[in-house]
C-alpha cells in the first residue's frame, strides 16, 4: 500500500476543494452525539419542470457523472436526470466494481487511463468516500502465448505511461498465494500481468456521491421519470415526453445502458449494438483471503473480495441476445467451476446472492459517445463489459460532448458513425459478432 | 433454463445449443451497413441458432429477448443455388 506522503498531505488539507460540503468526521462526531437525527437526504427531489438546456436520460453512475461534470466544469445551471426507477438501480448496481485501464490499443488506453486519474481524486472531488481501493489487478497468463500477449500488452500500456508489470509464476505465487500455482492446477498459470493503481470500488457510492454532488449545483434529478418518446422537427429534438409530462430540452443526452437500442429506436434510430446478459454472484462473507482482483482472460473468471468480506464473482455473457436480467445457472456453475480451478480455497464457500446485467453489447467491442444523426440528441452506451470503471471519464467526455456540440480528444473516436466509416475500435479482434467482445 | 424444440430432435434444454446471430444479420450479405445495426428489440425476435450437441442442425429459434419464452422453432430456408 502506498501512504501519503507528508507534503501531499498538507496539499490536501489546504487545497480549495470543489464539490460540496458537510461531510467530515466532525460532522459525524456531532451526530452520534445526537443520536444521528440530524442527517438530511442527501439530493432534492424535485418537480419536473417544463424545460430544461440539457436533458440527461439516465440516472446511472454515467448519467449522474455526466450532469455533474456539465454543471461544474461548463456552467450548466438547467440540468436535468431522468430516471425511469431509482438512480443506480440498474447496471451501477449489477457490475462487480473493477476499476483498470490495462488496455492494449491507444485510444481505449487514453480514455480508460484517464478515467482512473479521475478515480484517484473522486472521493474529495465528491466529498463522497467512492471506496476506491487501488489494491492492484492481476490478469493471468496459462500458456506461453498468454504470456506473450501479456507482455504485448504490459509493453504497450507502458509506452502510454501506465503502470504494468509482468510477473513470472514465481511473483504470483508470492503476489496472491491463494492462487493454485501448481502444474496439476486445472488451469496451470505461467505468470501474469499486475496492475498495481488498478483496483475496486464502492458502485452504490459513485452513484451518490455523483447524484449528491451534483444536486448541490443545482441538477434537478426526477426518479420515477421514463421516457416514452421524443418530439422532433425539421431533424432536431425539441422535447423529451415522459411519463411525468413533456420537458423542452436544449439537448438531450441519452445514458441508459441496456436500454439504448430501446430509447433511440423512439427517435426512429437502430444501433450497432446487441443487449446480452452478465451474470456475476456473491459467496458469504469470509475473513480477507483474496486481497486484490484475480483475474484470467484465457478461462474469463475475475473475482476479488469487496470490503464486507463476500467474494465477488464474474465470467461470460449468457451468449445470446436478453433484456431480462435474469440468466441460466449453468453460467454461474461454470464461472464457480474456473473459480475454484484458480483459487481451490474457494470451493467450500457457499453463494449468497446471484444477478445479471444488461450489457450493450457493441459490433467492436468500445463504447459509443457522441452525436447522432438527430440533430439536438447525443448517445452515451454501448459499454460492453466495462462500464463501471469508465464511469468518471465517460461523464466528463459527455459532458464535454453536450456543452460544447463536439466531443473531448479523448471520446471523439469513440463517434457513432465509426461504423459506416470502418474506423472501429476492435481490443477484442473479433468483429462485428457483439458477444465475442 | 430456456427449452428450445429443435425441429429434428425435440425440446432440449439451451445449453445443448449456441446462439448464431440476430436472423436480419444473418440476411445482411448484400447491405454492409445492415451487418452493422440490429433492431435489438426488447421483446420478440427471430435468430439463428445452432443444435451443437445434438443434430448439428442451425435452426431459426423465434424467441422473447425480455421474458425468454420460446415461440417455435424452423429450419432455415436455404436459397436454391
Amino acid at each position: 500500500m502506498r501512504l501519503a506522503q507528508p507534503k501531499q498531505i498538507m496539499i490536501m488539507f489546504f487545497m480549495p476543494r470543489p464539490g460540496p460540503r458537510g461531510y467530515s468526521f466532525a460532522t459525524l462526531a456531532r451526530q452520534a452525539a445526537t443520536g444521528h437525527a440530524g442527517w438530511r437526504p442527501a439530493w432534492r427531489t424535485p418537480a419536473l419542470r417544463e424545460a430544461y438546456d440539457f436533458v440527461i436520460v439516465g440516472g446511472g453512475g454515467h448519467g449522474l457523472a455526466t450532469a455533474y461534470y456539465l454543471a461544474r466544469h461548463h456552467g450548466a445551471r438547467s440540468v436535468a436526470v431522468l430516471e425511469k426507477g431509482w438512480i443506480g438501480g440498474g447496471n451501477t448496481g449489477r457490475n462487480t466494481t473493477i476499476v483498470r485501464s490495462n488496455y492494449k490499443l491507444e485510444i481505449n488506453q487514453r480514455f480508460y487511463d484517464y478515467s482512473l486519474g479521475l478515480w484517484e481524486t473522486l472521493t474529495r472531488e465528491l466529498n463522497f468516500n467512492v471506496m476506491f481501493s487501488p489494491r492492484g489487478v492481476l490478469f493471468l497468463a496459462h500458456s506461453d502465448s498468454d504470456m506473450n500477449a501479456l507482455a504485448e500488452r504490459g509493453d504497450a500500456m507502458r509506452l502510454r505511461g501506465i503502470d504494468a508489470e509482468l510477473l513470472s509464476l514465481g511473483d504470483v505465487r508470492r503476489f496472491a498465494p491463494i492462487l493454485d500455482c501448481s502444474p496439476q492446477a486445472r488451469f496451470p498459470i505461467h505468470g501474469g500481468l499486475l496492475q498495481r493503481r488498478a483496483g475496486t470500488a464502492r458502485h452504490d457510492a459513485v452513484a451518490w456521491g455523483y447524484a449528491r454532488a451534483a444536486d448541490a449545483l443545482g441538477v434537478d434529478i426526477i426518479q420515477n421519470c421514463a421516457v416514452t418518446g421524443f418530439d422532433i422537427a425539421g431533424g432536431r429534438t425539441i422535447a423529451v415526453r415522459t411519463t411525468q409530462g413533456r420537458v423542452a430540452a436544449g439537448r438531450i443526452g441519452v445514458v441508459v445502458a441496456g436500454a439504448s437500442s430501446t430509447v433511440m429506436a423512439m427517435a426512429g434510430l437502430r444501433l450497432p449494438i446487441e443487449t446480452h446478459l452478465l451474470q456475476a454472484f456473491v459467496s458469504e462473507p469470509v475473513k480477507p483471503m483474496v486481497h486484490s482482483v484475480l483475474l484470467s482472460g484465457a478461462v474469463h473468471c475475475y473475482l476479488s473480495q469487496t470490503d464486507k468480506g463476500e467474494i465477488v464473482l464474474g465470467g461470460d455473457l449468457d451468449f445470446y441476445p436478453s433484456v431480462s436480467q435474469r440468466g441460466g445457472l449453468h453460467r454461474i456453475e461454470q464461472v464457480a467451476a474456473q473459480a475454484i480451478a484458480m483459487v481451490p480455497a474457494l470451493g467450500r464457500l457457499r453463494m449468497q446472492r446471484a444477478w445479471a446485467g444488461a450489457m450493450d453489447m457493441t459490433m467492436d467491442g468500445a463504447p459509443i459517445i457522441g452525436a447522432t444523426p438527430i440533430e439536438g440528441l447525443y448517445l452515451n452506451g454501448g459499454w460492453c463489459y466495462g462500464g463501471f470503471k469508465a464511469t468518471p471519464a465517460s461523464g466528463y467526455t459527455f459532458a464535454h460532448t453536450l456543452a460544447t456540440g463536439a466531443p473531448h480528444p479523448l471520446n471523439a473516436p469513440y463517434s457513432l458513425d465509426r461504423f459506416a466509416r470502418g474506423a472501429t475500435i476492435d481490443e477484442a479482434g473479433a468483429g462485428p459478432t457483439p458477444h465475442l467482445h | 433454463m430456456m427449452v428450445i424444440p429443435c425441429p429434428h430432435c425435440g425440446p432440449r434444454t439451451e445449453i445443448e445449443f449456441v446462439f448464431g446471430r440476430a436472423l436480419e444479420a444473418a440476411h445482411a450479405h448484400d447491405d454492409p451497413a445492415a451487418m452493422m445495426r440490429r433492431a435489438n428489440p426488447a421483446g420478440w425476435t427471430a435468430e439463428v441458432w445452432r443444435h451443437i450437441h445434438g443434430c448439428g442442425a442451425w435452426i431459426v429459434v423465434e424467441r422473447n429477448t425480455a421474458t425468454h419464452a420460446v415461440k417455435g422453432t424452423r429450419l432455415p430456408e436455404v436459397p436454391a443455388p
